[in-house]
């Protein structure tokens, strides 16, 4: 844990509301290394969910660098950073985020349509998944049919089945009840601790962010604490 | 990256087809209604082709002399033989526009006053039986009546048939003497023939200017290729005479009448495409409102590394199978719905046959609507960035 996986200097982001400017992170500088479980903290509208999107590569910075193993990815034009995302980004949302018309099994194996593998390849690459999340008996199942958990456990499946190297989680447990939390919590645990995932998990659950190795506060744009070190 | 790319146009269609049906009402009005547009399409365009159906089924080798006034003055019946003299006609027959009212102005079909010794032979796909037609030469009030006039007036041979003169005054009574069929299903089994002899000798008494004349003559030519030569052949024997003539082919003498109807058809030709534009307007309405419920679901595969293109084909192949689907059964449809329509209008139209072009061109009507409709959400998907998708309320 000691080479730097993210590397983000004076990274600023701005929104433009109609004529208005929004600025919404000023100047952040963040070090997070290989196989870091962090979280990032604060209030509504501080811009830990901005900073997570940059990160993720879905949003580009205003100014600043934004390095990732070593790609800037703010230079990265579109097609190459989608690429970029579908090898190096496994993405957790709060409210699942999966397609309703496919199944368990269907949803888990969508990013690998974005790889050469086979069709036998990639039905032995989503049962694993399926299996690590403890959903091996509900792949038939369709989302609706599944609780809440379950959903975001298919989803954490999703996640790891092109075996990225970060994941992000945008409030992982926020549609969720205490129970089913932990057990996601657990399973985030198993990745960053069993398979060395590094992760970043959006939270302003004081009890979730307790689960990270390591907690990042931001307000109001601005980084608090947790910053640079690892 | 080929197998890639394999992989995603396989899932597009999987995805595409379960989306299709998750507003399984939506959708089945949506192709209720492409199949409607569909089918009026095809019916109309049908309408338009059985219009002109008659004109290209005229026969190639025989040629129409009218005045050259117009179609409402006749010709001196030996006009005839000047035309028979003619090197290259084969064959020459004349036949007036009679105009009776059976009982009343309703009941319409075409009466002609033709000449009995010459007409049929002209016209050979009017097929008669030796015995009807030898009793209709010989009785002078004697009347052939085609197959489809005489089932819907339940005219029978000997039957007694009695008109009111229009354009020749006065009260008519005929004998039904034979029944004609055509030699195929094309040809017209709606007139009613009777003697030019017998209307001429009637005439004489009564109104003696309109007698030894002559509406329309028709002549064969032993060469189709010179019809062109031979019309002009003939007018010129009658050039700077009083009673000029036009002599045409019977195709384009027969266009010249639709041509007087050519509003309508062009009217017709326009609702046809004003329905599809129609239809396209709802489809475009129902792909936006599919394109904006799943906007999330976009953000996310585009959040997955899926590109724009796909999202792009996603739209455009549910549009495409709504579309496709509905002109599929619209075409269906058009089958059974062109044969009720053709017997219900059966005094109006020769044939009416949906036409391998007519089927070509509501398939790529329907091709067209979902191509249409898909556009501006798929474009809609593509300018959204992934961050606002993933915040769309669903």
């Amino acid at each position: 844990m000691s080479e730097s996986l993210i590397s983000i200097r004076q990274l600023s982001k701005t929104y433009q509301r109609g004529t208005q400017p929004v600025p919404v992170l000023f100047d952040i500088n963040l070090e997070i290394a290989e196989g870091e479980y962090v979280s990032l903290m604060g209030p509504s509208g501080s811009g830990k969910s901005t900073l997570l999107n940059l990160i993720a590569g879905i949003d580009k910075p205003s100014s600043g660098s934004l390095l990732i193993d070593g790609v800037d990815i703010a230079m990265l034009p579109e097609n190459d950073l989608a690429s970029w995302r579908a090898s190096n980004v496994g993405f957790v949302f709060q409210f699942y985020n999966l397609m309703p018309v496919l199944n368990a099994f269907e949803n888990v194996e969508l990013p690998l349509l974005l790889t050469d593998l086979s069709r036998a390849e990639r039905r032995e690459h989503t049962e694993t998944a399926l299996a690590m999340v403890g959903l091996a008996d509900r792949m038939d199942h369709y989302p609706n049919e599944l609780s809440g958990g379950q959903q975001q456990r298919v989803a954490i499946a999703r996640a790891l089945i092109s075996d990225p190297t970060l994941i992000v989680a945008d409030e992982p447990t926020g549609d969720l009840d205490r129970h089913s939390a932990d057990d996601i919590l657990n399973l985030l645990d198993r990745l960053n601790v069993e398979l060395g995932k590094t992760i970043i998990m959006v939270t302003h659950d004081p009890k979730c962010a307790e689960r990270a190795r390591r907690r990042v506060h931001l307000e109001k744009g601005v980084l608090l604490s947790g910053s640079g070190g690892h | 990256m080929v197998t890639s790319l394999n992989n995603q146009f396989t899932y597009i269609f999987r995805l595409a087809r379960k989306n299709m049906w998750r507003h399984r009402l939506r959708t089945g009005l949506t192709i209720a209604g492409i199949a409607v547009a569909i089918v009026s399409f095809g019916l109309l365009r049908t309408v338009v082709d059985s219009w002109y159906a008659g004109a290209e089924l005229s026969s190639s080798g025989r040629l129409i002399t009218r005045s050259e006034a117009s179609l409402s003055f006749s010709l001196p019946v030996t006009y005839g033989e000047r035309i028979r003299r003619l090197p290259g006609v084969t064959g020459v027959t004349w036949a007036n526009w009679f105009g009776g009212i059976y009982i009343n102005d309703k009941n319409f079909f075409p009466q002609f006053a033709i000449d009995d010794s010459s007409y049929f032979k002209l016209y050979p796909e009017f097929i008669v039986p030796a015995d009807q037609l030898s009793a209709f030469q010989s009785d002078r009030r004697g009347v052939i009546v085609g197959r489809k006039t005489a089932n819907k007036y339940h005219f029978k041979i000997g039957d007694t048939v009695p008109l009111i003169g229009t354009v020749y005054p006065g009260n008519w009574v005929f004998t039904v003497r034979g029944i004609y069929t055509g030699a195929d299903d094309k040809v017209d089994e709606s007139q009613f023939l009777l003697h030019w002899n017998y209307v001429n000798e009637t005439i004489k008494t009564v109104l003696p200017s309109m007698a030894d004349r002559g509406s329309l003559f028709i002549s064969n030519i032993s060469n189709p290729a010179q019809a062109a030569t031979m019309s002009a052949s003939i007018d010129s024997l009658f050039r700077n005479s009083l009673a000029e003539t036009r002599t045409e082919t019977q195709k384009a003498f027969q266009l010249g009448f639709i041509a007087m109807v050519d509003t309508v058809l062009v009217a017709i030709q326009t609702v046809a495409y004003v329905v599809i534009l129609i239809i396209m307007a709802v489809m475009a309405n129902t792909m936006a409102m599919a394109a904006r419920e799943r906007m999330r679901e976009y953000a996310t595969l585009k959040a997955l590394g899926f590109g724009d293109a796909f999202v792009f084909m996603l739209i455009l192949g549910e549009s495409l199978s709504i579309a496709v689907a509905g002109g599929v059964l619209g075409i269906v449809l058009t089958f059974p719905l062109s044969r009720a329509f053709f017997s219900a209008t059966r005094d109006l139209f020769l044939v009416f046959e949906v036409t391998s072009f007519t089927l070509m061109q509501q398939l790529g009507s329907a091709v067209f609507i979902g191509l249409i409709a898909a556009i501006a959400p798929a474009f809609n998907s593509r300018r959204i960035s992934i961050v606002d998708g993933l915040r769309a309320v669903t």
